[in-house]
């Protein structure tokens, strides 16, 4: 029996030209980069990383909107960790809280509710962050907190989806993809029917992968497999997981208490019907409402070219800033703030190139 | 974005804290004897080279699985010395107590602090208290300091290490992070995991005692082993190939890990240890290690390499390679 | 973020489950999958359990796990 590394070299041969595919869950970067996966491939297939890091892609205005609420004395933030480090235009939530507001890190928007509950003097605004794997969770905590009338529970909302995120990265832009490595968790959740459009209309082959090195490996020999067939289809390697349809009670719930909307991504700028907001009849539960919120205008850094490197035309070099203003340190774009997105990957690699 | 203030990360033992260190203690304080920020500075008395280090205990909760802060501080300081291959002789031990904190709680962590050290033979020799108002400092912190006789004939030292070295562990990682945050509220899991805090002293000596060229030995605490190889390779200038097949991780770490979106390289160790000495002395070094009860699991993680320098590459289990980083430190505040 | 573990039902209350990752025990909202038992083994994220597995597809995750030579496994 050959092995997949094997498979994927011979298959790579068949193609006979270079190949980029690209993976759009920020799990899939962290775990490609873990195992080492993508040295492991021939040099004529990429694995390049897309904007698949929903902390990230958090624009610099929603950061400023949650660091105003979290220097007002009745309010307590509650965050999944990942976002503390984030940086606003002026401040990051990390650096707020050493300043004195109270932020609080949670691994489930059911510890901000129960949060909600045990201080009723304080409005909790739990920071709704992620793709369609964590919206379900956070319109499951709306839909408890109207059930159960609390009052002083409230999300501020920041869910992004992917098909339109994909799109947009296909089209009126110089972008070379071959295929992408759709991402695993979010199709427990939609199902792979999700992926369709791309095929149909884009005709790029997508392949919807685990998160084990094997799964990802198979993935890559899979999509290798479309290619050199000149096909382009859904395919599901992740199939102990994700079906056709998904998860249907998930489905209903982001319905009843989520609708569409325009949001901007972090570095690339507004993608029309990407994101989620609280339909009306939730209205009250959404923190911007409530508290009386408003957002300032989300503008991309002058200067950040993460737009560039997500669509994989750029390589981190060639912006400006890489290197200079912006470090994994002291990040400014998601390639950057996100420990194993593109430019911070390039950072430590380059490195050990040079040592 | 500059910090204008301390973050949580700047105690974590990361890439932060080696940022303040650099940007705030150093240019005030640098001298020859600071300047290998090792484990312990290395002084000369007389003739007579002896081992000095200082450390504080914030760990919160007080009490965990396999320990507490008292068994914590004894152990903490004796291992800094121990790492200088010196016998642990003396620790000043100085409490900050907040006002209200029950006297039976800090009766049963000076009681702790009484077994530990007499089990490794330690002496408190001077002390402190101070109370402060309710509300500022959580019950209490340690502060202690350490003096230590260096046997070794010459002292162990992270600039030492060689290319060629091979890099030696003692055994399984990851449990006193693992332990400690199981006991903090609002994370809600609960394990079997207890905290492996425990003084090496005896396994050292052992190992010295083989005649052994020891070249640098270092306890993986704050951001465990990923920090501590980190800085070796950056103080000695080589470079550093592990092999993740040969790191030991038992299930129910890497189980809590998975579940909290941890690294088990990154967490905490309060009874392990990292030793480097020439590939040809291995065995031997393992053979003494084997002998004692904390030194069981010891085995070759690793070895030193020319190149990359200042770097710390991982081969991976599926044949792969990535770098090992110093972690940012803000994962896993007050674990020490 | 997206990070999934598998974890096994070892105690079923209502709307909540205690489940069980290698010994590390936690406790998840089951509200999003249907009809979850004693014994099942569940995918879960940010507290919830969002995907329930049968025995064979826990199989298949553990030959994939061991396979680390990345030889092609039997599904």
């Amino acid at each position: 029996m050959k092995t997949l590394v094997q498979r994927i070299k011979q298959l790579a041969a068949e193609v006979g030209r270079d190949v980029q595919f690209m993976e759009v869950c920020g799990t899939h970067t962290m775990a490609a980069f873990r195992s080492g996966l993508p040295r492991l491939l021939p040099d004529s297939v990429r694995l390049i990383s897309g904007p698949g890091c929903p902390v990230c892609v958090t624009d610099t205005n929603y950061i400023d909107a949650a660091i105003a609420l979290c220097r007002r004395p009745d309010v307590i933030v509650a965050t999944f960790g990942d976002l503390v480090r984030v940086p606003g235009s002026e401040s990051s939530l990390e650096q707020e809280r050493a300043a004195g507001a109270t932020v609080r890190i949670v691994y489930s928007p059911s510890n901000a509710l129960a949060l909600a509950r045990e201080c009723p003097a304080k409005q909790v605004v739990f920071l709704g962050i992620g793709f369609e794997t964590t919206a379900p969770t956070v319109a499951w905590s709306i839909w408890k907190a109207a059930k159960d009338g609390l009052a002083n529970y409230s999300v501020l909302c920041a869910h992004k989806t992917m098909p339109h995120a994909m799109e947009a990265l296909l089209k009126d832009h110089a972008v070379k993809i071959d295929g992408f490595m759709c991402p695993g968790h979010v199709s427990v959740i939609t199902g792979a029917q999700l992926y369709r459009f791309i095929c149909e209309e884009y005709r790029i082959p997508c392949v919807v992968s685990g998160f084990e090195p094997w799964d990802m490996l198979k993935t890559i020999a899979m999509l290798l497999a479309q290619v050199a067939e000149g096909r382009a289809e859904v395919e599901v390697e992740y199939s102990r997981s994700v079906s056709e349809q998904g998860n249907q009670a998930a489905q209903r719930l982001m319905d009843e208490v989520f609708e569409e909307c325009d949001v901007s991504w972090r570095g690339i700028g507004t993608i029309p019907r990407s994101g989620l907001q609280l339909r009306p009849q939730y209205a009250a539960f959404d923190a911007a409402h409530r508290l009386g919120m408003r957002f300032s205008e989300a503008r991309v850094h002058p200067g950040c070219r993460c737009g560039d490197v997500l669509r994989g035309v750029l390589t981190p070099p060639a912006c400006q800033l890489f290197g200079t203003a912006c470090t994994p340190l002291h990040p400014f774009g998601p390639c950057m703030v996100s420990a194993e997105g593109t430019c911070a990957a390039y950072f430590k690699y380059e490195k050990r190139a040079a040592a | 974005m500059k910090h204008e203030r301390i973050l949580l990360g700047h105690g974590g033992g990361g890439a932060l804290t080696r940022e303040l260190i650099a940007q705030c203690f150093l240019p005030a304080l640098q001298n020859p004897l600071l300047q290998p920020l090792d484990d312990s500075a290395v002084l000369t008395v007389a003739g007579q080279r002896l081992a000095f280090t200082t450390d504080s205990y914030v760990v919160q909760p007080r009490f965990f699985p396999g320990g507490d802060i008292g068994k914590l501080a004894v152990c903490g300081t004796v291992n800094d010395l121990a790492m200088q291959g010196a016998e642990p002789l003396w620790l000043s031990l100085s409490f900050i107590l907040e006002e209200g904190l029950p006297l039976a709680d800090l009766k049963r962590i000076v009681d702790s602090i009484r077994v530990t050290a007499a089990s490794v033979g330690v002496t408190v020799v001077t002390g402190d208290t101070k109370v402060v108002e309710r509300g500022h400092c959580d019950g209490l912190f340690i502060n202690t300091a350490g003096i230590g006789r260096i046997v070794a004939n010459e002292p162990p030292g992270s600039a030492r290490v060689p290319p060629g070295d091979a890099v030696i562990l003692n055994g399984f990682l990851g449990e006193h992070g693992v332990a400690v945050l199981s006991q903090r509220e609002g994370i809600g899991f609960s394990t079997r995991v207890t905290s492996d805090c425990a003084p090496l002293w005896p396994l050292v000596k052992l190992i010295l005692e083989t005649g052994a060229e020891v070249h640098a030995m270092r306890d993986p605490t704050r951001g465990g082993l990923a920090a501590a190889v980190c800085d070796i390779a950056h103080a000695a200038g080589v470079g550093i190939r592990l092999d993740e097949r040969a790191l030991p991780i038992n299930r129910e770490v890497q189980g809590a890990c998975d579940l909290l979106g941890l690294d088990p390289l990154t967490i905490a160790n309060e009874g392990k240890f990292l030793l480097f000495c020439p590939a040809s002395q291995a065995d031997r070094v393992l053979a003494a290690m084997r002998q004692h009860p904390l030194g069981k699991d010891a085995r070759v993680i690793g070895e030193v390499v020319d190149k990359p320098k200042g770097m710390v590459l991982l081969r991976t289990t599926i044949g792969g390679e990535r770098i090992i980083d110093l972690p940012t430190g803000e994962d896993l505040p007050r674990i020490c | 973020m997206c990070l999934a573990v598998p974890a096994k039902i070892v105690e079923l209350n209502d709307a909540t489950a205690t489940i069980s990752v290698d010994g590390v025990f936690r406790e998840v909202d089951v509200s999003l999958i249907e009809e979850p038992r004693l014994g099942d083994y569940v995918l879960v994220h940010a507290g919830f359990a969002i995907h329930k597995w049968d025995k064979s597809e826990v199989e298949e995750l553990e030959a994939i796990r061991a396979a680390t030579d990345l030889r092609e496994v039997v599904r």
